[in-house]
This record gives structure tokens, C-alpha cells and sequence, in this order.
């Protein structure tokens, strides 16, 4: 796109070549792959936790952060993965691990279905249509016997003839690899040519129309996708605890918790997701025992974080350090320059 | 026949409730462009405020009814001074995160205070007694409801076509620069405003808790209700919501009438087909469906 606005001008748009980065970030998924070896089995439940998590919060960013719609019905995408996971195992005998791929499907094909109707509202109102189309979700399964009804369904029996360590390593791979396949994916969308025509979407979709990108069709691509990373999100989540029931599945307090991990770490970027996950699971272990006061104080800290630092932990630190690991946004730079500074957004 | 005569009469008195209710709504977005989500979660602030106005001064819930709106319309007030007067126009973003960290925030603040149990308002012979409409048996109390809920609808459409602070409020909607310049203090008209909006929203929760119980967890669905019935009804027109509640209202009972555990179901279905169909809603005004 770039390119063809301005084919000879300089100083020119064109993306940071990081090599420093995206090698850490395969440095850490190789030391993290290793963990079935010497971390312990709640270690890697922890872990599986943190990853879905990772996805989930990446989905909802790639959304609100980079194509400038929110999203507070993700719940829909994470309960429609988990029992479409749940639904093919126990009915249709299918291997849950590979069932995961298939609850991602189910819930993309969903988001697919539902996007022509949520995209006729903007804005906030975009934003509390997706919450209807969860709770309309939330009722249809808890009303549903082939589906275990109001009382959920479990996989205690498809997983018995599997051993539990091969149930638990192949969980936490799985888990992994989703966490990094969430960061790897959107990291290079972004940086690919569709991923400046996300952001222009994002910045003013009249200008955006017109420099020729189908606006509709981008918003409809990048809704599917976060859909579909929800959906295998959800489906490991559940994959993990091997019981699922409506009402925990579809609740609005899992689009809260990718909110909160988005605010805290930094909305934007792909590196805040990540951190804000780290600061929930350690504000988790210090608070959890004190019941709902500690969801009250998560609730404070992300409306502080709104109105005080609306970068996010991440966008402080990147702006006083000049840290940027993933940087997925263009910016102008001289022609001559050899490398570009570290910029304050 | 008549049963069906019955179940749409009931949807429409239901109706009287989600258009009272969505009428809150759609004045905060109408006069200061924030869409609550904690909306349903401050209309249950308001019952669970009647149920402690009854149990410590000893009235009873229509009484309470006139502690209730003006406190929580002092709430509202003082809600957008303090709060949410600081993101009027930074990003849409701000506004509506904000205001879903407060529905997170205010729902388990009430099962902290009050628990997870159910509880409800006892207004005492206004709850059951009922008029025979020849052979349909009409509660006073939904009659009563749609009959407050028509009262607030024309008195507000006086308060903003005839009064100086109806007109000061059109004019800030449609132009704060200049409204400003001309010597309006444009964020007292939104504390006002949003005033306004929590009064109406703590009336319809004191009607909710007479009419039904309640626990923390039913904010959720009481906002999905209350924006069900303005997209419905179609944006930018007040009289919109007040039919999108009744066309809510009577989807809901056939919902339920048709199955007991689909009547919310069925509404939100009826709320898609609307988005698929008719996008600018029943009362569609200016360029719609925003």
C-alpha cells in the first residue's frame, strides 16, 4: 500500500527490521516447550492457563488495539470453542487434541454468521451487539440436553484410556503452541501489507475507503480470525479443567479478563497482552483469598489504567526505555538513516 | 385466540418496563454520546437501595421510590463530574471501558454488601391484584408500570421541546463549541444530563425490584434488555424506544409462552433480526442507526 501511494517519495514508510526480538521471543518458546521436564504438573496447568489466556487477550488487541473495535461478547467465541471441543469428542469420538483446531472452526464459522448483522452497529453499540450474541449462545447451550443441558458436560471419560502425563504434556504443547502461534500470526499480519490496511481501517475508515481497501471485508477477515484464536483459546481452557458448563463458559468475565490484561500491559502492541497476562497471574496468587474485593480492585486498576496511563504498562516502559521487541507499526524514516531510534509513540 | 390476545396484551405491558428502562439508556447516549454498559448494574444498585430504604426507615417501596430517584440521580451527577466528565472526548474507547470496569466493579460490590441471594421488593396487594378484562386478567401492577413509564416519556419530551434547559441541552448535543461560547458550562449540562438519565434509571429499578427478584448478577441482562429496546426502536428518537420495548416485551412472552426457559432468548433473536432486517430500527430518524 505504501508502496504504491508513494512509489519514489523519501523520506518513505517502511517497518523496523528487529532481529533482537523475535529472537528472544523463539529463545523463550524453546526453553518453555522444555518445561513438561522439569516443571511440575500444577506448574504446567498454570502455564496452559497463561497461554490461553495470551491468545485470547492477542484476539481481543488485534480487535480493539489495531482495528479500533470493541468487543465485550469474546465470551461467545471462548464458550462455542470449548463446546464444540467437548461436542465432538464425546459424540462424535474424535481425539480432543486435534478437536481443538475444530472448536477454533466453530467459533469462526460463528463470528462468520453473526459478523453482517453485529457490523450494522458502531462504535458502543457494536460493542454491547456482541454481548447479545453471547448471552443468546449461553441460553441456546444451557437449554440444550445433546449438550449436557444446565449441568455441562465433562471429559473425565473420553480422556481415561489416555495416561495422564500424555494428556498433560500434550495439553500444555498445545497450549504453547496456540499462545505462540496467536503472537507469531498477528506480529506478521501486522507487518504485511493487509496489516497497514487494518490500521488505516482503525484510523479513519472514509480515507481508508478511499485509497481502495475494502473496509468491509478487512473488519470481516479480522473479526473471523479473532474468533477463531478464541475459539481454540476457549476450547484449551476447558481442554485443561475437562469440564464445561454454560453458565462459566459464556459469563462476561472472560472478555473482562482480556480486557483487564490488555489495559494493564499496553493496548497496541503485542508485547502488552503478554505482560498484562504475567501481572494477572501474579496479582492472582497475592489476592485471589480475598474473594470479590480482589476482582473489585482488578476493576480499579483498569479504569486508573484508562484514565492515567492509557498506553499500558508496556507503552511506559516502551516510551522511557525505547523498548520495542515485536514493533508491527510503520513509521516515517528518512531514507538515509541506516537504523531507525527508539521512538516515543 | 384469546390466549394469544393474552400473551400479546402481557408483552405489551412488559414493554411499558424495557421502554422505561431503555429510555435511560438512550438519553446518556443521546445527550452525552456514553453508552453505560454498567446500566443494568446501576439499576440494580437501585432496588437493592429500595430494599434498604424499606428495611431502615420502615416505608414501604413506593414510598421509597422518592428517596430512591433522586439519589440515584445525585449518583449520576456526580458519576460524570468525577469520572466520566474525563473521558468525554478522548477515544469512544475510554468511555465505554470505563464504564464496563464499574459494571464489574459495582456487581460484586453488591454480593460483598448484600450476597449472591435473591431478594425482593414487597409493594403488597399492588403485586397481585388484578382487573378482568372481559376474559383476560390484567395485573395492576404492569398496567401501573406502563402507565409511569408513559408519564416519564411525555414529561421528558415537555423538558426538552419547551423549557430553557431542554433547549441548552439540544444545543449542547448538537454543538459543544459553540454552546460553550456562548457562556453554557458544557460539562455541568452532561452532569445534569447524566443526572437525568440515573434518575430515570432508578425508577425503573425500583419498578424492577416490585416486580421481580433480583441478585447482583442481574445487570447483564437488564442492559441487554434496556439496548435491545433502543436499537429496536431506532436511534436518535425517544418515542423509538418506547415501541422497541413493547415490540421487546411482546417477543419475550411468546418466547416464554412458546417454551419457559427461551422468553430472553426469543428477544434476542427478535433484537438480530431487526440488525438483519431493519437496521435503523422501527422509528428510524436522520441518518439512522449510528
Amino acid at each position: 500500500m505504501a508502496e504504491a501511494m508513494h512509489p519514489s517519495a523519501r523520506p518513505h514508510w517502511r517497518h523496523a527490521r528487529p532481529l533482537a526480538g523475535p529472537a528472544l521471543f523463539g529463545l523463550a518458546a524453546a526453553v518453555l516447550a522444555l518445561a513438561p521436564w522439569y516443571g511440575s504438573a500444577d506448574t504446567l496447568r498454570l502455564l496452559v492457563e497463561f497461554f490461553a489466556l495470551v491468545a485470547m487477550a492477542q484476539a481481543w488487541n488485534l480487535l480493539a488495539g489495531y482495528t479500533g473495535f470493541v468487543s465485550v461478547g469474546q465470551q461467545a467465541f471462548v464458550g462455542i470453542g470449548a463446546y464444540a471441543l467437548f461436542a465432538i469428542a464425546i459424540h462424535a469420538g474424535v481425539h480432543p487434541f486435534p478437536a481443538v483446531l475444530l472448536g477454533g472452526a466453530a467459533a469462526a464459522l460463528a463470528g462468520a454468521l453473526a459478523a453482517p448483522a453485529l457490523f450494522r452497529l458502531r462504535g458502543p453499540h457494536f460493542a454491547i451487539g456482541t454481548w447479545v450474541l453471547a448471552e443468546l449462545c449461553r441460553i441456546a447451550v444451557g437449554n440444550t440436553d445433546w449438550l449436557g443441558g444446565a449441568s455441562g458436560l465433562t471429559l473425565a471419560r473420553v480422556l481415561r484410556s489416555v495416561p495422564a502425563e500424555t494428556r498433560a504434556h500434550g495439553i500444555y504443547w498445545i497450549a504453547l503452541g496456540l499462545a505462540a502461534f496467536s503472537i507469531a500470526a498477528i506480529y506478521l499480519l501486522l507487518r504485511s501489507r493487509s496489516g497497514l490496511a487494518v490500521r488505516t481501517v482503525r484510523d479513519n475508515e472514509s480515507s481508508a475507503q478511499s485509497v481502495g481497501i475494502d473496509v468491509g471485508r478487512v473488519k470481516f477477515a479480522v473479526y473471523v480470525f479473532a474468533a477463531f484464536l478464541t475459539g481454540c483459546a476457549g476450547a484449551v481452557a476447558y481442554l485443561n479443567t475437562m469440564f464445561v458448563s454454560a453458565d462459566a463458559a459464556f459469563t462476561v468475565d472472560w472478555v473482562a479478563l482480556m480486557i483487564f490484561v490488555v489495559i494493564i500491559g499496553g493496548i497496541g502492541t503485542i508485547e502488552g497482552p503478554i505482560l498484562g497476562a504475567l501481572i494477572y497471574f501474579v496479582l492472582r496468587e497475592w489476592l485471589a483469598d480475598y474473594g470479590t474485593w480482589y476482582v473489585i480492585t482488578l476493576g480499579l486498576i483498569a479504569i486508573a489504567a484508562m484514565l492515567f496511563a492509557p498506553q499500558g504498562l508496556w507503552g511506559l516502559a516502551a516510551g522511557r526505555f525505547g523498548l520495542r521487541l515485536l514493533p508491527a507499526d510503520t513509521r516515517l524514516v528518512p531514507d538515509s538513516a541506516p537504523e531507525e531510534k527508539p521512538h516515543v509513540p | 385466540m384469546i390466549e394469544w390476545l393474552d400473551t400479546l396484551i402481557q408483552g405489551i405491558l412488559l414493554g411499558g418496563f424495557f421502554a422505561l428502562s431503555g429510555l435511560g439508556l438512550s438519553l446518556s447516549f443521546g445527550i452525552l454520546r456514553i453508552v453505560n454498559i454498567a446500566h443494568g448494574d446501576f439499576l440494580v444498585v437501585a432496588a437493592y437501595l429500595g430494599v434498604a430504604t424499606v428495611t431502615t426507615s420502615g416505608v414501604g417501596p413506593l414510598t421509597a421510590i422518592l428517596m430512591v430517584v433522586p439519589a440515584m440521580g445525585l449518583l449520576g451527577y456526580l458519576l460524570q463530574r468525577g469520572l466520566l466528565n474525563r473521558a468525554i472526548g478522548t477515544s469512544e474507547l475510554t468511555p465505554l471501558l470505563i464504564t464496563f470496569g464499574l459494571s464489574i466493579i459495582l456487581h460484586n460490590l453488591l454480593q460483598e454488601i448484600a450476597s449472591a441471594d435473591y431478594q425482593s421488593l414487597d409493594a403488597g396487594l399492588v403485586e397481585t391484584a388484578s382487573l378482568a378484562l372481559g376474559p383476560i386478567q390484567v395485573g395492576w401492577l404492569p398496567v401501573g408500570i406502563l402507565a409511569a413509564a408513559l408519564a416519564v416519556y411525555a414529561a421528558l419530551d415537555l423538558l426538552m421541546a419547551r423549557t430553557r434547559f431542554g433547549r441548552i441541552v439540544r444545543a449542547t448535543v448538537d454543538d459543544p463549541e459553540t454552546t460553550a461560547l456562548m457562556g453554557v458550562d458544557t460539562r455541568r449540562i452532561y452532569a445534569l444530563g447524566m443526572a437525568l438519565s440515573m434518575a430515570i434509571v432508578g425508577f425503573s429499578g425500583m419498578l424492577y425490584g416490585i416486580k421481580s427478584s433480583f441478585n447482583p448478577q442481574a445487570g447483564g441482562s437488564q442492559l441487554l434488555f434496556a439496548f435491545e429496546a433502543v436499537i429496536i426502536g431506532g436511534m436518535g428518537s425517544i418515542w423509538g424506544t418506547l415501541a422497541g420495548g413493547m415490540a421487546l416485551g411482546i417477543a419475550q412472552t411468546v418466547g416464554y409462552k412458546l417454551h419457559a426457559g427461551w422468553g430472553a432468548f426469543a428477544g434476542h433473536v427478535v433484537f438480530f433480526a431487526f440488525l438483519l432486517l431493519r437496521p435503523s430500527g422501527l422509528f428510524a430518524r436522520g441518518n439512522g442507526h449510528g
